[in-house]
């Protein structure tokens, strides 16, 4: 029996102002088909994808579904023909339950009407092996819990192509194995998926077919089966990368910079963030830290630099209690602690602002007199533009119009130009393309090789694995223990992570 | 229907930037010319009669001037106030206070020699305005209070009490009767220099100095960054509160100082109605600056003589100040609904498909 074509996308073109976002686009997906859309950062993907679930609008080219021409011009055209999306952030109510959540924006009347709901969700839950308590309120659910019930949304609206924007960015492998189980049993129900992401172990795993994407372009659809991982890399980056993070072991006697002691810290809520932390980061290493997203991660970053303040505690940099300090006081103390944040923008750069005045940022504080001193930053951007390689069309050119991976360079070189001791990065290399990855665990391999102490917040696990020498495991805000990466599995990090419980595979 | 699709624009050429502005203006002149058409006025003749009207003889060159003026030191003060995306909207209530404290200066020292006379009445103007911010500030920086409604409220605040001031207790007992606090003395008047209080002369240098402040000193700079990002300028070891109220204690000054300026230069006298709403036109002419001190100068310019066309024309062609008003209306409309073709490009997207299909 011929396969039936779900989605037939044909010659798709879309520019945003200059830059070609989509450039003759082809995408072919099945029924009964695990379709992987692959391709780095800035490749097209999620332009594509929007373009088939309403939100955009193709320049040129046409979009087929079940064999049936359509002209989406807004995201309900899209979900009346069965096409769902679930989106990298989800779009739940927090303070609703998931019942609610679901039949949000649905109903047509002033009141919902919850009679055949509850059987209606046990009917789509079952069917897909779909696990959620419809009375849960959503702040009370974990990561993995939020997209099942964004999996459901979709579902109980009839789609019956779902699209997946980096599903598995924020879950635990635990979580992983149980939303590839859901996949496959829609894959069973006939169902169409596709999944963007650039994780090539999952797509391997669990896709039937890949289309790479670059640059806008469709580079080609290969069999999952058929296909190794480095010719996908080749296909996805455009030439051979080598993917080997290197591991050098540092010299036995090390002496610590760092040293937290019975560290806790209080979150906006006023509710405990991190709870009896102590550990220790010597010279010359990589501490990973793993955990699912909000477990204190953002926290132990935060109060190190100062910008959070600590219950109780200490943290002695060198020998020295440095609780309490401020950044400013970091900063004039000379206390040599670099700090890159999650929030590149939002946090260790101002967007709208140039190369120089980002570097004077954290240099204006040392400047004696009332007036500021750019002489010497233009100097020190030039320098770091050419030592990073950063692409940029000049020193005086806003950072927040650079890419991700040249924004991260901006940051790192501005921290690392003032010879650090310590350096705290925070998701260093998230929603960078493979090659500016590479490129910034190599500057921190290099960092490590001269004797500084590497804090390194991580989510992808097999990076974490490979790139620290220890990873220190957040659970809840807690230390759920540190290991030897050679000596653990990535499966067992997960447990430790979700606090040791083994998530049923329903 | 598939109607309008906008999409922000990227990287605009600076020749096309210039087209767009030029051609708001060219619609704005149009579009007001109908309306005065329409209202049975000549439209060929009342442009230019504006334009005479402000520029036309030394006399009315002088009052477009003096139309700039506060709107110019005023501007200033919103500048830094809205660098920092602190949303000062009570410039009238600070002007207000301003000129209320260079007042009791005048009125009680009035013995003082004219040079330290003013000074003190300058000074005095300028603490009372920045106090007159700092309250908002105070409790925005502590507590996160919003400051767009309490910067609001305080204007009222302000004008009612100098009201009550020029109805009661200093009222002037020569006044025969009518509300009014008694006229300065000549000491306490801003001399004039090329037959325009030196007010001008106060505007020109604070332009300069707002400019270098805010581009070339720390302090501008960190008011800056917390405008763009306040978790950026945390991280930097910046000291949020202390920004906030030192920026809004200058923000607050320079609207105390027109305060001083069109008290002692235009008034002569402290009245309930001096701040003449320059406060608020002051946001439209920062913003159009682009918060940028030097652009300050010649918007404000532009916008004063448009002011003064507009009261020229009630005047010489009987039209009505509503008709002024409006034409004052229709012409910032365009200017900036402008702003939004800069930012975005509109595509009928819609429309142009279903044509093509047709064809």
């Amino acid at each position: 029996m011929e396969p039936v074509k779900a989605i037939e996308m044909r010659g798709i073109t879309k520019t945003f102002g200059a830059i070609h976002a989509n450039q003759d686009v082809d995408l072919t997906v099945y029924n009964g088909e695990i379709h992987a859309l692959l391709g780095e950062n800035g490749a097209g993907k999620s332009t594509l994808m929007n373009m088939l679930s309403g939100i955009y609008r193709q320049d040129n080219g046409s979009i087929v579904i079940y064999g049936k021409e359509v002209h989406f011009t807004s995201p309900k055209d899209s979900i009346a023909i069965g096409i769902g999306m679930i989106h990298q952030h989800f779009k739940l109510v927090d303070v609703m339950t998931a019942k609610e959540n679901i039949i949000l924006g649905k109903g047509k009347g002033l009141f919902t009407k919850n009679k055949n709901l509850a059987k209606e969700i046990k009917e789509i839950s079952d069917r897909y092996g779909l696990d959620v308590n419809p009375e849960k309120k959503v702040y009370n659910m974990s990561v993995g819990e939020k997209q099942t019930l964004e999996i459901i949304k979709v579902l109980y609206r009839g789609a019956k192509i779902l699209i997946l924007d980096e599903p598995t960015a924020v879950l635990t492998p635990q979580e992983i194995k149980r939303l590839f189980q859901i996949l496959r049993n829609m894959r069973e129900q006939g169902c169409a998926v596709v999944i963007i992401t650039h994780k090539l172990n999952e797509v391997m795993e669990i896709s039937d077919r890949i289309t790479v994407l670059r640059k806008g372009k469709t580079i080609g659809t290969v069999k999952t089966s058929e296909v190794q991982v480095p010719a996908l890399i080749e296909m996805m980056v455009g030439k051979k990368v080598d993917l080997e993070i290197k591991k050098e072991k540092m010299p036995i006697p090390k002496k610590p910079l760092l040293e937290v002691d019975n560290l806790y810290v209080l979150n906006h809520d006023h509710k405990l963030a991190l709870e009896e932390i102590s550990f220790s980061l010597y010279e010359g290493e990589i501490l990973g830290i793993a955990g699912v997203a909000g477990s204190g991660q953002k926290e132990i970053c935060e109060t190190i630099a100062g910008l959070t303040r600590a219950e109780r505690g200490r943290i002695f940099f060198e020998g020295e209690n440095i609780i309490g300090k401020s950044p400013r006081d970091i900063i004039r103390l000379g206390i040599r602690m670099g700090f890159i944040p999650e929030d590149r923008l939002g946090m260790g750069l101002v967007g709208s602002m140039d190369i120089v005045h980002n570097l004077v940022l954290k240099d204006y504080q040392n400047q004696p007199g009332v007036f500021l001193k750019r002489g010497p930053c233009e100097v020190k951007a030039k320098a770091i533009v050419n030592r990073l390689d950063i692409q940029t069309p000049g020193i005086h050119f806003p950072v927040k119009k650079l890419s991700g991976g040249n924004i991260q360079k901006v940051l790192l070189g501005r921290e690392i130009d003032s010879n650090p001791k310590v350096l705290i990065t925070a998701y260093p290399v998230r929603g960078l393309d493979i090659g500016a990855s590479y490129k910034i665990y190599d500057l921190l391999n290099e960092q490590k090789s001269k004797g500084v102490g590497v804090l390194f917040i991580g989510e992808d696990l097999d990076v974490l694995m490979d790139l620290c020498d220890r990873i220190m495991v957040f659970c809840i805000g807690k230390i759920a223990g540190i290991v030897n990466p050679d000596e653990v599995t990535k499966e067992e990090i997960g447990l430790m992570m979700t606090g040791g419980k083994e998530v049923s595979l329903s | 229907m598939n109607g309008i699709h906008i999409s922000k624009r990227e990287d605009l050429p600076k020749k096309r930037e210039t087209v767009i502005r030029i051609l708001a203006v060219i619609l704005s002149i149009v579009c007001a010319g109908l309306v005065i058409w329409i209202l049975g006025y000549n439209p060929i003749r009342v442009f230019p009669s504006m334009i005479s009207g402000a520029l036309g003889t030394e006399i009315r060159l002088q009052q477009t001037i003096l139309k700039a003026i506060p709107l110019i030191v005023t501007s200033l003060g919103i500048l830094v106030a809205f660098k920092m995306k602190f949303w000062n909207i009570g410039g009238e209530g600070q002007i207000i206070m301003g000129a209320l404290a260079a007042s009791y200066v005048a009125l009680n020292m009035d013995g003082l020699p004219k040079g330290i006379l003013l000074s003190l009445m300058a000074l005095a103007a300028m603490i009372a305005g920045g106090l007159w911010a700092f309250i908002p500030a105070f409790f925005k920086a502590k507590m996160g209070v919003n400051e767009t409604i309490f910067t609001l409220m305080l204007n009222y605040i302000a004008i009612k009490y100098v009201t009550y001031l020029q109805y009661g207790p200093w009222k002037s007992p020569e006044s025969q009767g009518f509300p009014k606090v008694a006229t300065f003395s000549d000491n306490a008047v801003l001399p004039k220099l090329f037959g325009i209080h030196i007010g001008w002369l106060i505007a020109l240098l604070l332009v300069v100095i707002v400019y270098i402040f805010i581009n070339h000193t720390k302090k501008g700079f960190e008011i800056s960054v917390v405008g763009e990002s306040r978790e950026t300028a945390r991280y930097a070891g910046m000291n949020i509160a202390t920004i906030i109220l030192i920026a809004m204690f200058i923000s607050g000054g320079l609207c105390g100082l027109t305060g001083m300026i069109q008290a002692s230069a235009v008034e002569k006298t402290l009245s309930a109605n001096l701040s003449g709403g320059y406060g608020f036109t002051a946001i439209i002419t920062a913003w159009l600056a682009r918060l940028n001190a030097i652009a300050v100068l010649f918007v404000c310019i532009a916008f004063a003589i448009l002011l003064q066309g507009g009261a020229y024309i009630q005047i010489s062609m009987q039209i009505p100040a509503a008709v002024a008003d409006m034409m004052q209306g229709i012409i910032l409309f365009f200017v900036l609904g402008s702003e939004f073709f800069l930012q975005y490009k509109v595509n009928l997207a819609g429309s142009f498909r279903k044509a093509k299909e047709v064809a």
